[in-house]
């Protein structure tokens, strides 16, 4: 019970999203509104926490589970996807390492500085 | 056989969710990168729609309902970074300064590619959203006039490439600090990376889920400047 009711709040929030998609002419989704909106009810505790960490956990703990229809997705476009095979290989395997690293190494260096004040 | 199989709306969930379990038990007895179960249930799934001769739209049918629950597991990351709220205030300026440099350098490295490849418009703005979440990803691609189901591919393979690489890449450029780390994961590999950061630890996860926000509205702002590079 105490699960369902958890679920409950944060498909509310899903919903309050969901029509936040429909009225706000931006390339944002659904799921970034409800996140900004869940974080603020959290943080101005118009949601508690114990009210929903056990549901989101799960629901967290398992979000790759949820990845695996938009991967198989793949074999749905096959012709597309020889005709841009090479860039598409090297931007995500090349510039994801690089995008990882560089992110990494100036975060780690301004909090470094941070510490270190 | 073939046309049960098509019609069914609980053979996709469950060859999926078997796919996945097949993942895991492989991961956990061989702890190998490679090993992703989210990989292993992909390839497992196609696999087992090749051998029954479904097509992509039957299986969906069913499957499409475990995806149901990715906008309510999105929304449920905002947990665990409220968790680690007070690490946020500590370095906000280490968290967004590492995340706009992130966000910054996919540009570059998707320009420098799309110049070399010599890619059109179309193909170039297709790949620039491939580090952010789907969700947002589909959108930005639609409206700079990209082919969404590319851009899906693309991140899709981003996020495996990322989750899949991010130990030993964090190791090769000496990232130690979990802020750090976490931030280079979400910033490059958005969701998928975050659940691979969700294991490293809770810092990790917060931050990782953190930027995936974050860089997802720096890179709809960068890209409606950069896709009018090309």
């Amino acid at each position: 019970m105490k699960y369902i009711k958890q679920l409950t709040i944060i498909l509310l929030v899903s919903l309050i999203a969901e029509v936040m998609e429909y009225l706000i002419p931006l390339p944002v989704s659904a799921s970034v509104y409800g996140l900004a909106l869940m974080l603020t009810g959290l943080i101005l505790h118009i949601i508690p926490l114990h009210k929903v960490e056990g549901a989101a956990d799960f629901l967290v703990e398992n979000m790759s589970l949820m990845f695996i229809p938009p991967v198989v997705g793949i074999m749905a476009c096959t012709d597309e996807l020889k005709q841009m095979a090479l860039p598409l290989l090297l931007a995500c395997f090349i510039t994801t390492v690089i995008i990882m690293g560089v992110t990494g190494r100036v975060t780690q260096f301004i909090v470094g500085k941070r510490r270190k004040k | 056989m073939k046309e049960f199989v098509s019609q069914s709306v609980y053979f996709g969930v469950v060859i999926s969710f078997i796919g996945y379990e097949i993942g895991l038990f492989m991961k956990k007895k061989w702890k190998m990168a490679l090993l992703n179960p989210l990989l292993i249930a992909a390839v497992f799934v196609i696999g087992v729609l090749f051998l029954f001769d479904v097509d992509y739209e039957a299986y969906d049918k069913g499957a499409k309902y475990i995806s149901y629950f990715l906008t309510p597991a999105t929304v449920s990351l905002a947990i665990p970074l409220y968790r680690q709220l007070s690490l946020l205030k500590k370095y906000p300026v280490a968290i967004l300064g590492g995340i706009a440099a992130g966000v910054l350098t996919t540009m570059v490295c998707i320009y420098l590619l799309a110049l070399g490849l010599k890619l059109n418009h179309e193909q170039y703005v297709t790949l620039l959203p491939k580090s952010i979440t789907t969700a947002i990803g589909m959108g930005v691609s639609e409206k700079t006039g990209g082919i969404v189901t590319i851009t899906v591919v693309a991140i899709c393979i981003t996020g495996i490439v990322g989750n899949m690489l991010a130990q030993t890449v964090l190791k090769l450029f000496r990232i130690n600090d979990p802020i750090a780390k976490g931030i280079a994961i979400g910033t490059s590999a958005h969701a998928l990376g975050t659940a691979k950061a969700m294991e490293m630890g809770e810092v990790e996860g917060a931050m990782s889920s953190l930027a995936i926000v974050v860089s997802g509205i720096m890179t709809v702002v960068s890209i409606s400047l950069f896709s009018k590079f090309i």
